[in-house]
């Protein structure tokens, strides 16, 4: 139980100051997850004060890099929540297939797990040869393994379990080689994705994708943050294409949402109309 | 103080639910602190929670969605697999970082943050459980000036959970199961 609590008015200075320094704007996330994630690192990094953390972060680059890395969340599994990957492959899928060239993005992607379940769901769905998937994440060491799709050998039995209640059929373990603790998936799946960093916060549209997944990244924006992402997405979207978010986040409450339907019970919305 | 500063944190794992469900049914619906329930669950049972709580109690029952306004009269459940936090302006923020103490909700991430935030408004029970999550949790409750109270170990199902609290701190109320009701129904009075 650390003693050297960081005050909420010092989180602000803190920001503040990154953004200066390194354009990177953090003050529109959810300040108690953010605080959190910031205290945690303080304490493990055994700072003496809180004016010395700031200082390094102020003068250190690569503590700064550091610093993006420890207070991002990049907790994620393959085939998380199994029924919505249920409804990817039973509903979404179907029309997407309807398309001579399908782009996917997933924004916020993490170490990329979710981007290798949808590219199994792909090409189970023969649609992987015509589809690109674009991978994104502020986090550039998440990105680099991502790319490299070598996840721990012990989740796979949790992997393995989703993929079947999400509708898979083949043996999980045809898709990965296992060396050791190791597990690296087929270079088939690989190549049709495209991984880069990408701020949400900052960066702009990039492309035009007929599916955008985000989940479980927008709890940790403000609502203000939120709808300028959800504009983002909109604008980054073809008429007629999908957009999914995390089980426990929602368009509901956004300006975009009159022109969004939800897809049955799972957090997928369809676009079916652009903007005015 | 006045009602709506407060806030009850009602949290267990293990052979706590019946415990739970006892101290809600002895309130009334006009029920005037806030209660957050942050119970280790299983996702399968995911729904039949909030389905059980409502069925049995005379409160609303609610599972916390993120920026939802902290409100009176309503119980809030945790919904499995994130960590439940409270923002300065008394909304909730959810979390789907790290385990903590091999759990997902964390009994500690949520009596740290509601500490944070409602110091000594905040009433802080912990129930039977297995593991230690919520001990830790439960000192930032007692800095932060807020009512400690736990289910005796002597009459919890799993004694482990409140047990690990009373190694590390003296709390204000140790109550046996069965005045649990009766003692928070008469905080709101208070």
């Amino acid at each position: 139980m650390e003693t050297n609590p960081i005050q909420y008015e010092e989180l602000e200075l803190l920001l503040n100051d990154l953004y200066k320094r390194y354009g990177y704007d953090f003050t529109e996330y959810s300040k108690a997850s953010l605080h959190r994630r910031v205290q945690r690192l303080y304490t493990l990094d055994n700072f003496p004060s809180f004016a010395e953390f700031r200082y390094r972060l102020q003068s250190d680059s690569h503590y700064f890099r550091r610093f993006v890395e420890e207070i991002t969340v990049n907790v994620t599994e393959m085939l998380r929540d199994p029924s919505f990957y249920r409804t990817l492959r039973t509903t979404i899928l179907p029309i997407l297939a309807t398309y001579p060239f399908i782009r996917i993005w997933h924004a916020g992607c993490s170490t990329g797990e979710e981007v290798y379940s949808m590219a199994i769901l792909l090409k189970e769905a023969g649609l992987l040869h015509k589809a690109l998937l674009y991978g994104t994440d502020i986090n550039p060491l998440v990105i680099e393994k991502a790319r490299k799709g070598i996840f721990p050998v012990s989740q796979m039995q949790k992997y393995s379990e989703n993929y079947i209640q999400s509708g898979g059929v083949k043996d999980f373990s045809t898709y990965y080689t296992a060396n050791y603790h190791l597990a690296k998936f087929d270079s088939g799946l690989t190549g049709k994705m495209i991984f880069s960093t990408h701020n949400l916060v900052s960066d702009f549209s990039f492309n035009e994708f007929q599916l955008i997944l985000c989940r479980n990244v927008l709890i940790y924006f403000e609502r203000e943050l939120q709808a300028k992402v959800f504009k983002l997405f909109d604008y980054s979207l073809e008429n007629f294409g999908y957009l999914a978010l995390g089980s426990k986040e929602s368009l509901r409450f956004s300006s975009i949402a009159d022109r969004y339907r939800q897809v049955g019970r799972e957090k997928i919305w369809r676009k079916v109309h652009e903007a005015g | 103080m006045k009602q709506d500063n407060k806030l009850i944190v009602n949290a267990g794992s293990a052979g706590s639910l019946q415990v739970v469900l006892a101290v809600l049914t002895a309130m009334g619906k006009d029920y005037p602190i806030p209660v957050l329930v942050v119970l280790h669950r299983n996702n399968t049972f995911e729904s039949s929670l909030e389905e059980l709580f409502a069925s049995r109690t005379r409160l609303v029952i609610k599972e916390v969605e993120e920026k939802d306004a902290i409100q009176p009269g309503v119980v809030y459940i945790s919904p499995a697999d994130y960590h439940v936090l409270i923002e300065q302006d008394r909304t909730f923020s959810l979390d789907y970082s790290e385990r903590v103490n091999y759990s997902r909700p964390s009994i500690d991430v949520t009596f740290r943050s509601a500490a944070e935030v409602y110091g000594s408004g905040l009433i802080a029970l912990l129930l039977s459980g297995g593991n230690a999550d919520g001990a830790e949790g439960m000192q930032w409750v007692r800095d932060g000036g807020g009512l400690t109270i736990v289910q005796d170990p002597q009459t919890a199902e799993v004694p482990y959970m409140p047990q690990q609290v009373l190694l590390r701190m003296t709390v204000d109320i140790v109550a046996p199961t069965e005045e649990l009701p009766e003692l928070i129904h008469s905080l709101a009075y208070k």
